[in-house]
This record gives C-alpha cells, sequence and structure tokens, in this order.
C-alpha cells in the first residue's frame, strides 16, 4: 500500500543516519595526519637526472610547447661535447594547473610530476621555481632510464654503444 | 519590607540563572548541531577550538561582533535594527512560564521552580510563539530584497497554518489536565506522560513544533538554494547572530514545550528533577536535530497540504475522541 510505503520512507532513513553517526569519520586531520598520496599524483613538478647524475632535460621545448597556460620557459644551451641542456628553466606554478601534459610530452622522462603538494603560498613571486629549485637528484619514476642509452647522436657513448643500437657499419666491408 | 527584599532577590537569581543555562544552552547547541549533524555525515565538525571544539561558541561569538553590521540601501533602517532583537526576545521570554522542577524549599518559603507560574500559561506560550513571527516578517519586509520578503512571507504563512495544528493537538492535553498551567499540567502526569495517553497529540505537536523553529524538514523561510537565506539574508555580524541564536533559543523553548506537555516534564525516577527535566529538553532537541540530518525539505506546496489537510484535521478529530473519551469515562 502507497500510505505504507510512505511511512517505511520516512522512517527507515533516520535509522541510515543513527547508523552513520556512530560509524567513524572519513576526515583526515590535515595538518597532523597526511595521506600517502598516490604513485601517480600530479602535484609539484621536478627535473630529474639520468644514472649518472646527468641532467636529462635536453631543452627541446616540447614541454613548454604542451603546457596549456604558457607556465615553462627555457633557454636552449649546448655543452663542449655536443649534449644540450637548458641554460635557465623557469616554471611559474602560479600559472601551473598541473595537468601533466609537460611530463606526457617530455622524450627524456626529465619533467616529472611529484607528489608534494604543500606548495602554497601568499607571494606569487616566490611560486615562480627556477632551474635549481626543480632539479632533483635522483630519477623520479624510471630511476634507470637513460635517454642517451636508447637514443643519441653519440653524446653519452661512442657511437653505435646505444641499448638498441648497432654499431656503425664500415660503407668499405660493405661494398659488393 | 525585608519579605519583599528576600523574595525580589531570589526571583533576580532565578532569573539570572535562567538567562545564563538558556543562553548558554543554546550556543551549545549550535555546537552540538554542528557536532552531530557532521557524524551523520561522516565528518568530524568542528573541532580545532578548544579541547573537542568546545570554545567554538565564543569563538563565533567573537567573529559575529567583528563583522561589519550592514544596513542595505534604501531599508526600512528601525524596522531592520529591531527585528532580530524581537526574534530572540520572544523565545527568551517565552521561558517564563516553563516550570522546570518542583517548588523548592528555600529560608522556610516555597520558591516555585518557574519564573512566573501563569494560569493561562500555554495561553502565554502560544501568543509568544506567534509574535516571534513578527521578527521574521518585519525583518523580511524592512530588507528590501525580494529573497528576504520571500522568505518573510512564507514564514508567515507556514507559521499560521501550524499554530493552529500545535494549538489544537494541545487541547487533548489541557482537557486530561484540566488546567492551562504548565506546573499543573506537569503535575498530572505523575504516573503517566501525556506522551503515552495521547501519542497522535504527541505527534502532531512534535511535528509542529518543528515547523514552528522553522527547521529542516520545514525550514522553507530560509531555503537556501532558492531564497539565498530567506528572511535574514541582508544581515550581517551580530544581527544575524541574534536570529540565529533566537533559532536555537527557540529550539530549547520548544523542547521544554513538548517536555512539559508530553514527557512528564521533571517526573523521572532516581535522578534529581532538573536533571529529567534538562535530559528529556537535550533528548528533544536531539531529535530535532537528527531529523535535520534526516529529512529532505518540503516543497511549499507540499508543507501546506500537509498543514492544512493532513495535521489539522487529524488535531480536530483527535480533539473530539479525547473529549469523547473522557465524558464517557467521566459517565461510567
Amino acid at each position: 500500500m502507497n500510505l505504507w510505503r510512505d511511512i517505511r520512507g520516512t522512517v527507515h532513513p533516520f535509522w541510515v543516519t543513527l547508523r552513520n553517526m556512530l560509524r567513524t569519520p572519513v576526515t583526515i586531520e590535515y595538518p597532523e595526519e597526511r595521506r600517502t598520496v598516490s604513485p601517480r599524483c600530479r602535484a609539484r613538478i621536478v627535473l630529474t637526472r639520468d644514472p649518472q647524475g646527468e641532467e636529462r632535460c635536453v631543452a627541446c621545448y616540447l614541454c613548454s610547447a604542451a603546457c596549456p597556460v604558457d607556465c615553462i620557459s627555457m633557454q636552449a644551451a649546448e655543452r663542449a661535447d655536443g649534449r644540450r641542456y637548458a641554460a635557465w628553466f623557469r616554471i611559474n606554478f602560479s600559472r601551473c594547473i598541473f595537468c601533466g601534459l609537460c611530463a606526457e610530452a617530455c622524450p627524456t622522462l626529465a619533467i616529472q610530476m611529484s607528489g608534494d603538494y604543500e606548495m602554497g603560498s601568499r607571494d606569487l613571486l616566490k611560486l615562480v621555481a627556477e632551474k635549481e629549485d626543480l632539479l632533483i637528484d635522483g630519477g623520479g619514476r624510471d630511476n634507470e632510464y637513460d635517454f642517451y642509452r636508447h637514443a643519441g647522436i653519440g653524446v653519452g657513448q661512442v657511437r653505435g654503444a646505444g641499448d638498441e643500437e648497432n654499431p656503425p657499419a664500415d660503407f668499405r666491408s660493405n661494398l659488393p | 519590607m525585608n519579605e519583599l527584599l528576600i523574595t525580589l532577590a531570589l526571583v533576580l537569581v532565578k532569573l539570572l540563572l535562567i538567562f545564563g543555562v538558556v543562553l548558554s544552552l543554546a550556543a551549545y547547541l549550535v555546537l552540538a548541531e554542528r557536532r552531530i549533524l557532521a557524524r551523520m555525515q561522516l565528518r568530524l565538525g568542528p573541532n580545532r577550538v578548544g579541547f573537542f571544539g568546545l570554545l567554538q561558541p565564543l569563538a563565533d561569538v567573537i567573529k559575529l561582533l567583528t563583522k561589519e553590521d550592514t544596513v542595505p540601501d534604501r531599508a526600512d533602517r528601525f524596522l531592520f535594527l529591531v527585528a532580530p532583537g524581537l526574534a530572540a526576545v520572544t523565545a527568551l521570554l517565552a521561558f517564563a512560564v516553563v516550570p522546570f522542577a518542583p517548588p523548592l524549599e528555600i529560608f522556610g518559603r516555597q520558591l516555585p521552580m518557574v519564573v512566573c507560574d501563569l494560569n493561562i500559561g500555554i495561553l502565554y506560550f502560544l501568543g509568544l510563539s506567534s509574535l516571534a513571527v513578527y521578527g521574521v516578517a518585519l525583518g523580511g519586509w524592512a530588507s528590501n530584497s525580494k529573497y528576504a520578503l520571500l522568505g518573510a512571507i512564507r514564514g508567515l504563512a507556514q507559521l499560521i497554518s501550524y499554530e493552529l495544528s500545535m494549538g489544537l493537538s494541545v487541547v487533548p492535553v489541557i482537557l486530561s489536565a484540566r488546567s492551562f498551567s504548565l506546573t499543573d499540567i506537569v503535575v498530572a502526569q505523575d504516573p503517566l506522560p501525556f506522551a503515552i495517553v495521547h501519542p497522535v497529540a504527541f505527534l502532531i505537536f512534535l511535528i509542529s513544533v518543528t515547523a514552528e523553529s522553522k527547521r529542516v524538514p520545514f525550514d522553507i523561510p530560509e531555503a537556501e538554494n532558492e531564497l539565498v537565506a530567506g528572511f535574514h539574508t541582508e544581515y550581517s555580524g551580530m544581527r544575524f547572530g541574534l536570529f540565529f541564536v533566537g533559532e536555537y533559543i527557540n529550539m530549547i523553548i520548544l523542547g521544554s514545550m513538548v517536555t512539559v506537555l508530553f514527557l512528564g516534564g521533571w517526573h523521572g525516577p532516581f535522578l534529581p528533577p532538573v536533571v529529567w527535566f534538562t535530559g528529556k529538553v537535550l533528548a528533544v532537541s536531539f531529535v530535532f536535530i537528527w531529523v535535520r540530518g534526516t529529512l529532505p525539505r518540503l516543497r511549499y506546496d507540499q508543507l501546506m497540504h500537509f498543514g492544512w489537510k493532513v495535521l489539522i484535521p487529524l488535531a480536530l478529530v483527535n480533539v473530539l475522541a479525547t473529549g469523547a473519551i473522557l465524558l464517557w469515562l467521566k459517565g461510567s
């Protein structure tokens, strides 16, 4: 009967709220307890190093181009041995929307998203991070990855010593 | 002369005691409501200020006092400033007739534990709760804001409709107690509280009282999602605070009315009467909070239908049935 259904529908919620009142709250009391962020958390951007401790970034501008809010800027430079690097590298975190497109675009896994989300500030200029603020010691997510072991033009190692690379063919011996 | 002075001093002490207890109870009811609602929604609620958030009411008062007190452009200044006080004062005044313990023996004199034992206490209470609507109506009208005005109109209509069923549901109690005095009504409930004798009247009274205090299933005068904040949209600072405190004082008053009329007032085994009374009032307040955590708001037309087509006829039939039964009992 309809009336019976209505009465039950009015009374049953009271039991639901009472039961929920006696359960433990799901609140995490922030400054005292912090949740462990998920491995794929997208927060503060870092620049990583390869296993040799060299900067991974080759200043290709792909992250800067991918950034929808244009918060990444840099200046490319080249070392004497031909290895490219960023003379300066700047991320304006007050504009960053933490979309992760830069990390996706990066061909050398240099730019990565870390789990450090506590970076609020009242001073906008404090949120502009320079290269030395961004560089970390480790390799981040893929610690062993070394871009120059897989590609490159003989900058990190001699020609043909890469992992998926054949030694250069000697065109003289290749002659028929 | 001396006699008069002692009486006066006792009355003053009583007044101050009630004033302090009711106001601090109202302040902590706000905290209790926030904590309990939070727990029902699996949150923690305010727990930062002081131990378990116990100083939260104090922090709220400081915050409200330091806020700017704005009066909207082209508002009716006098009425706008007076209305919140009206809401709070009418709520406080109603406590004058609530007996919270049996008369006490002090210095060889009978001290009734009620500010003023009117022999028409119920009528006084009903009259004051009707007056309380002026705070809402005038505040809403004087704000010169359409939301506030709509809230005030809704408040008026709602309070008038639910006052009827509230008054009618009290009639069986008066019939059984044969008195309008609240003290006599409590005394008449010695063996059995009227909630058991008149369950229908109890239910109607509880629902009407929730509507009277403009609390959740019936909070259309301040329906947030349509009227911003209803009649107190334009209020800020301590004037808003007065409306707010008035609402919670009202909750305590109505809770103690439920206690006095239906739950047997101060009667109860083992514990002292005042404790029983306070406990019952707090229990009723908890039910109010519980209802708020549970039920969604009624639509305006549903509210009116429910009041006029269900509650009032039911209350009338209840009055008729109670009268008939009482007559039959007397005749036999």
